[in-house]
């Protein structure tokens, strides 16, 4: 409790930026005045603004249960928020604080208050000049006692600070002091060498900082007495500095000489949490290797053991680092704690999510808090002792048990790499085994959660984009559940799925519904100025991710397996799982022969293209749906086609029949070679061919960002090198100029004149292309014409069935569609490159899938 | 699409008299606007001796779109745009020959009513008739009514040797009946042989159509033109429950009104021997069996709540909502399109799928997956173990899937076929044995398997299943 009576200058009373602020005083203290000239208008919640919000009557004692229903549902909200609040009601109850006490806590925030304590005489002269206070001097009198009763023991009520300000004097000279929560260093960007559990393992840990490039200074005595990086940056400790291991004096003399001299930062470990106790005369248990610390600091001096003491008691629970990218704990935090200060949050920081359960060794069963972790800051911990440090749900755990005999990991942050020293020797036996037993065959398999779908959500599922939101509706969401539950490979392998594309504008031309003079024009319109032209490939879209060796694959992606080929909408290309794997092991040797895992520098590499023949995949669908069309026409025109002739001989025939008769006959045949043309004989994985246009990703990045003319080069590299790789033609155009433009046209005539599918039109720079209006389309298709016979009909080049397509094609919902899936993929892409957790690469995945399930016009 | 009917000269009247009986001048091509395209009427041919005339349709695509009735199908598939209709014999023909020939149809010539009830000597030609069963379904349709078949497949492609014939065939019938007969036969066989397959929405009206044209019903309010003496050709055909179902596109209820309808017209006749194949396949009481074995575990087990992972549409729940000791029974499957089937309103339905771990799934004393993981990919099951075994980690599991070796006891199942054709494997007993003993390891539990269905010497029960109980906590710290 802080009072000061005398002097004139301002007095600075301290509040936390988080927490919750009591005023407390009686009726006519001036609450309200104060909390408008201290506070932000909607960081008060004031109990006669909530009498007023429930009752219309900011008096009406008789709304007051329903009012502070209302105030208590307010400041929880605005607590579980993060956000300052301060309540402007008398709470001179014992009772009434009581209950926003224990919002603040469940909360994790702390409660400070604010005594207004005016003269009884005063109060009631400002409550007689205000005619809405009708109730009498009695009240203001109880009030008052009420109050008098609380001051002194406001402080055992879980009240963290209590301000006492007496007579208007005093309540006049108060300014508001915010304090921000200890955790938060925010500002300190690094960079960082996040070291985990030391355990008294001083020589590796001097070993470590050496390999992390930190200079050590030593005393005469030859002992590590600080270390600093010449580039500035800075270690933290996860705590666990001690016990167990063989100089837990040395390590802690190195650490916090590096703290004190600015060259590290430290959180506060269980094992230092107890050697306080001890250190305080407190007893404790000395078990876990804390009786050896005990030990070795009886031999140091009485002024090093206060030191020690004064630092482990001083370490704040956990630390918000880079922006609030980075969060330190020992056992790790989840989110909700993140920046929070409460008992259950440094009991959290310091021993993790326990279920107060042990297990077989007497040890506590902890929760898997890391796999329920949501959040967007990256949470470093150690604490539990891992075989290796690897990342799950943007968190790490990296103590891999030096002590034990395993080593000591450190993380460089933000490079994301960890460095590792081996232990000198085992100098402490585990209870447990270090490593879990083999209880399966391999890691666990990586899940997703429904609810990161938002399958339970009732409204489908956001994914937030630099280019803006996009949403799935909640029926296509359940639609993509389904096929992605029962169809769709591993989740681990699918990083992307393939947008749709859409088609360039309806041509000018009065034969033609699409043509490239279109797709220039839209570009040049949004002002795209470089465009290139692809061979469009008429086969089935197959995204190709492979693996240098077993050991990327396992690190990445799933294990046993060297690759996969799946289909764009996430499933297994190949329903033989042989033929698959003979496909990687081919598509392998060919990024292999190329050079590409060199060039890239990767031992994984994810290419998006397309799989030739079209009836290697579509061979149902040809059969089916186009070459029996083909065959009923062949039988049943030239029939019409003999009885009509035969009728108009003897001078009973139809007007005009005959000659669309004989014009139908020569459109079905048109009709027939296109279908044919994408058709040959493959048996397994003999005969086909694929035709990469995109590299999508390899090791720790992605190449949405790089041009069309670098993807091209990377395919005919491939194309060199493996046989089964087949090459695209393309050419560069500028869409300014139109003998170029009109060149490329003839280019693209040339193409579908020979029986290509058409041509793809594609900004140069990339996909990450942009134009006036922000993103561009990645592409737009410019089918030829006779391809057209199997999409549209065999007669849409009927000039009347032309017209009408023209009049109602709308491809506007189409090109909505291609740019939201645009979208996805791009930060598909981009959270997978980033190294972030499984569920979230997925997420714009299944949304890609839900809104390929949503209906528009398929022949656009 | 077309059709050509040929009759030649008879000793009463002359060939060319095919047109008192079609209402269409031989010398004249008539047109008939359709609301999917138009109906010609013409005569190739038209002698004393010989005459032919021809039904030909044009199809025009947009109007076909816009007759689309079936709002329950939002069909977005290419399918709507290049199909076969403008070509093959498919409901839009023989929906325009009702229209476009229906007096003729009906056996009615007011000018010739001598020659509507003669039989004449008829050749029909259709050229791309559509029949997936098969030359020799069609034979087995037309024969039985007194025509000589032609039925000849026709190619699929030139341009794609080695693929063979499509489901199309090139059909001449030819026979001495009437014409209205004649009619009649093509008005039911044709929709029969396509496999039900209409462009409009089939409805309650669709069984009076076709006992009418199968001369089992007159039509509502028009006399009979003769009186019915005769059971009609579709009551006494041996393969009318095979023309009932395809030409009812296999909706149950009309099949069943219509059959009834059926027996009734015939039951005019001398009884016969009955030999009716089914209308519905038989449900195999492997299913209730199955059904039974997973009750009876859980009642052993003392299960006081049950998740029924992949329930479907329910055939479990029903059972499973009439056990007095669970409390609590919830349903979850991928599919809403089964879960809306579901009646069961005691069972608590989710959509959720057992490779999504699902906090909804947890909190259960049992779990049961029927028949469920030979629907998964193998490279999929570690998932299922993890999110069922792993997370939500009931006290018991029950897991039934088929057994491979069984399979030789089936008829017609090629050596190395699954029973579905959405499984992904089915297992010998050896490698469910495995599966289920490392899956138990690996998550603390014990399990036992057992067989449902007739337990063979050789090859083991066709359906295993296997009960997982978890260990207790305590009882497993001594392990």
């Amino acid at each position: 409790m802080t009072t000061d009576t005398t002097g004139t200058e301002p007095r600075v009373l301290g509040v936390p930026e988080m927490g919750l602020v009591l005023l407390i005083g009686v009726s006519g203290s001036g609450k309200s005045t104060f909390a408008a000239q201290h506070f932000l208008p909607t960081q008060v919640v004031s109990s006669d603004d909530c009498r007023a919000r429930v009752s219309d009557d900011p008096d009406d004692q008789s709304a007051s249960a329903d009012a502070f229903a209302l105030l208590h549902t307010m400041v929880d909200i605005r607590l579980r928020r993060g956000l300052l609040t301060v309540v402007d009601a008398t709470n001179v109850q014992r009772h009434a604080r009581g209950e926003l006490v224990r919002i603040a806590k469940a909360n994790n925030l702390l409660t400070t208050a604010i005594v207004l304590d005016v003269p009884e005489a005063l109060a009631r002269e400002r409550n007689e000049e205000r005619p809405d206070r009708d109730f009498g001097p009695h009240v203001i009198h109880r009030q008052r006692r009420d109050l008098r009763s609380s001051i002194k023991r406001l402080d055992k009520e879980g009240i963290r600070k209590v301000h006492v300000l007496r007579g208007p004097e005093e309540i006049e000279r108060a300014r508001i002091g915010l304090e921000r929560p200890w955790p938060d260093k925010r500002e300190l960007t690094g960079p960082f060498d996040v070291i985990g559990d030391v355990h008294g393992c001083r020589s590796e840990l001097e070993t470590l900082l050496e390999r992390l490039g930190y200079a050590l200074t030593r005393d005469t005595d030859g002992r590590a007495v600080g270390a600093r990086h010449p580039e500035g940056r800075t270690a933290v400790f996860v705590g666990d500095l001690v016990d167990r291991g063989p100089d837990s004096p040395g390590a802690l003399r190195l650490a916090m000489n590096m703290v004190d001299d600015g060259d590290a930062l430290c959180v506060p470990g269980n094992h230092e949490n107890k050697l306080v106790r001890v250190l305080k005369g407190r007893t404790a248990r000395l078990t876990h290797g804390l009786d050896r610390t005990v030990e070795q600091l009886e031999k140091e001096t009485p002024e090093f053991r206060d030191r020690v003491l004064s630092f482990c008691d001083g370490l704040v629970s956990h630390l918000v680092l880079d922006d609030g990218k980075l969060v330190i704990a020992h056992a790790g935090l989840k989110e909700d704690y993140h920046l929070r200060a409460s008992g259950r949050v440094r009991s959290f920081a310091l021993y993790g999510d326990t279920t107060g359960e042990s297990d077989e060794y007497g040890l506590p069963v902890r929760l898997p808090w890391a796999r329920d972790y949501r959040g967007r800051a990256a949470v470093v911990y150690g604490h539990t002792v891992v075989p290796h440090a690897e990342w799950l749900n943007n968190t790490l755990c990296i103590d891999t048990g030096c002590v034990f005999g395993g080593e000591l990991t450190a993380l460089r942050w933000p490079e994301k790499e960890t460095v590792a020293v081996p232990a000198e020797q085992t100098w402490f036996e585990p209870v447990r085994p270090a490593v879990p037993e083999p209880a399966s065959d391999g890691p666990p398999p990586a899940v997703i959660d429904m609810h990161d779908l938002g399958i339970d959500s009732g409204r489908g599922l956001h994914v937030e984009t630099p280019d803006g939101a996009v949403r799935a509706d909640e029926g296509s969401t359940l639609a993509a559940f389904e096929a992605m539950s029962r169809f769709a490979v591993d989740p681990r392998w699918l990083l992307y799925l393939p947008p749709t594309m859409a088609p360039a504008p309806s041509a000018a031309s009065p034969t033609l519904l699409e043509h490239p003079a279109e797709a220039f024009s839209a570009f040049r319109g949004s002002g795209v100025e470089q465009v290139v032209c692809q061979e469009k490939h008429m086969g089935s879209r197959a995204v190709a991710v492979l693996c240098r060796d077993a050991a990327a694959a396992e690190r990445r992606f799933v294990p046993g397996e060297l690759g996969t080929v799946y289909t764009r909408t996430g499933r297994p290309f190949f329903a033989d799982p042989d033929v698959g794997r003979e496909i990687v092991d081919r598509l392998r040797a060919a990024v292999t022969g190329a050079g590409l895992w060199e060039l890239l520098g990767t031992d994984w590499i994810a290419l998006d293209g397309e799989m030739l023949p079209w009836s290697a995949k579509a061979h149902g669908l040809i059969r089916d749906q186009y070459a029996s069309v083909g065959a009923a026409a062949r039988a049943s025109l030239p029939a019409a086609r003999d009885a009509l002739a035969a009728a108009a001989a003897r001078g009973a025939g139809v007007d005009g029949l005959q000659g669309a008769v004989e014009r139908r006959i020569d459109q079905m045949e048109g009709f027939s070679r296109v279908y044919r043309r994408y058709t040959w004989d493959t048996d397994g994985a003999a005969g086909l061919r694929y035709a990469p246009f995109m590299v999508l990703a390899s090791e720790g990045r992605e190449y949405s960002d790089a041009d069309h003319l670098w993807h091209m080069a990377m395919a005919e590299k491939l194309a060199e090198a493996g046989d089964m790789v087949h090459p695209t033609r393309y050419r560069t155009v500028d869409t300014t100029d139109p003998q170029d433009c009109d060149n490329a046209a003839a280019w693209w005539t040339d193409l579908v004149a020979a029986g290509g599918e058409g041509a793809v039109v594609k900004p140069v720079v990339g996909a990450r292309a942009r134009g006036r209006k922000g993103l561009t389309q990645p592409g737009l298709k410019v089918r030829g014409p006779e391809y057209l016979r199997i999409i549209y009909g065999a007669d849409y080049t009927d000039p009347e069935r032309l017209a009408v397509l023209k009049e109602r094609r709308n491809p506007g919902r189409k090109n909505g569609m291609a740019m939201r899936e645009h979208k996805l993929g791009l930060e598909a892409l981009a959270r997978h490159a980033r190294g972030e957790p499984l569920w979230r690469v997925h997420q714009p995945v299944f949304a890609t899938l839900a809104l390929e399930s949503e209906p528009v016009d398929p022949r656009l | 699409m077309l059709l050509t009917i040929t009759t030649t000269q008879t000793p009463s009247a002359p060939a060319s008299d095919l047109g008192f009986l079609l209402h269409k001048h031989p010398d004249r091509a008539q047109r008939f606007e359709q609301s999917f395209g138009t109906a010609h009427v013409f005569y190739p041919e038209a002698g004393d001796e010989r005459c032919t005339a021809a039904l030909l349709l044009e199809v025009d695509p947009q109007a076909l779109l816009r007759t689309r009735t079936s709002v329950s199908t939002p069909d977005f598939a290419l399918a709507q745009y290049v199909n076969d209709r403008p070509y093959a014999t498919s409901s839009l023909f023989t929906a325009a020959l009702g229209r476009v020939m229906r007096t003729a149809l009906r056996g009615r010539c007011e000018q010739r009513p001598e020659l509507a009830r003669t039989p004449l000597p008829l050749e029909l030609h259709l050229p791309a008739v559509p029949c997936r069963p098969g030359p020799e379904r069609a034979r087995a349709l037309f024969e039985p009514l007194g025509w000589t078949v032609r039925a000849e497949p026709v190619p699929l492609d030139p341009g794609l040797p080695g693929w063979g014939d499509s489901h199309y065939l090139s059909l001449t019938l030819t026979g001495t009946l009437r014409l209205s007969e004649a009619l009649n036969h093509l008005y039911v066989l044709l929709p029969a042989m396509d496999g039900g397959r209409k462009h409009y929405w089939v409805d309650e009206t669709e069984v009076d159509k076709l006992l009418r044209a199968g001369g089992v019903a007159e039509a509502a309010g028009e006399e009979p033109e003769e009186p019915a003496e005769e059971p009609g050709w579709l009551a006494t055909h041996p393969e009318r429950s095979w023309i009932t179902r395809r030409f009812l596109d296999r909706r149950q209820r009309y099949v069943r009104t219509a059959l009834g309808r059926l027996q009734e017209a015939e039951s005019v006749l001398p009884a016969e021997a009955e030999d009716d194949p089914a209308v519905e396949e038989r449900a195999p009481d492997l299913a209730e069996q199955r059904i039974g074995a997973v009750l009876s575990v859980l009642r052993s087990e003392q299960a006081d709540s049950v998740v029924d992972l992949g329930c479907g549409s329910g055939a479990l729940l029903t059972h499973l909502v009439r056990e007095p000791a669970l409390r609590r029974i919830t349903g979850a499957d991928v599919s809403t399109g089964a879960l809306a089937r579901v009646r069961e309103s005691r069972a608590e339905l989710l959509v959720g799928s057992v490779v999504h771990r699902d906090p909804r799934f947890r909190g259960h004393d049992a779990a049961v997956l029927m028949e469920v993981i030979e629907h998964l990919d193998p490279s999929r099951l570690p998932a299922m173990e993890e999110v069922v075994f792993g997370d939500a980690a009931p006290r018991v599991a029950v897991v039934t899937t088929p057994n491979a070796e069984y399979n030789t006891h089936y008829e017609g199942l090629a050596e190395g076929a699954f029973r579905h054709s959405d499984h992904r494997f089915e297992w010998t007993r050896a490698e469910f044995g495995a599966w289920s003993d490392r899956v138990a390891r690996t998550h603390g539990y014990t399990v036992r398997r057992l067989p449902v269905g007739p337990d063979h010497r050789d090859t083991g029960a066709p359906t295993q299943l296997a009960v997982f109980t978890r260990h207790d906590p305590e009882e497993g710290a001594g392990s």
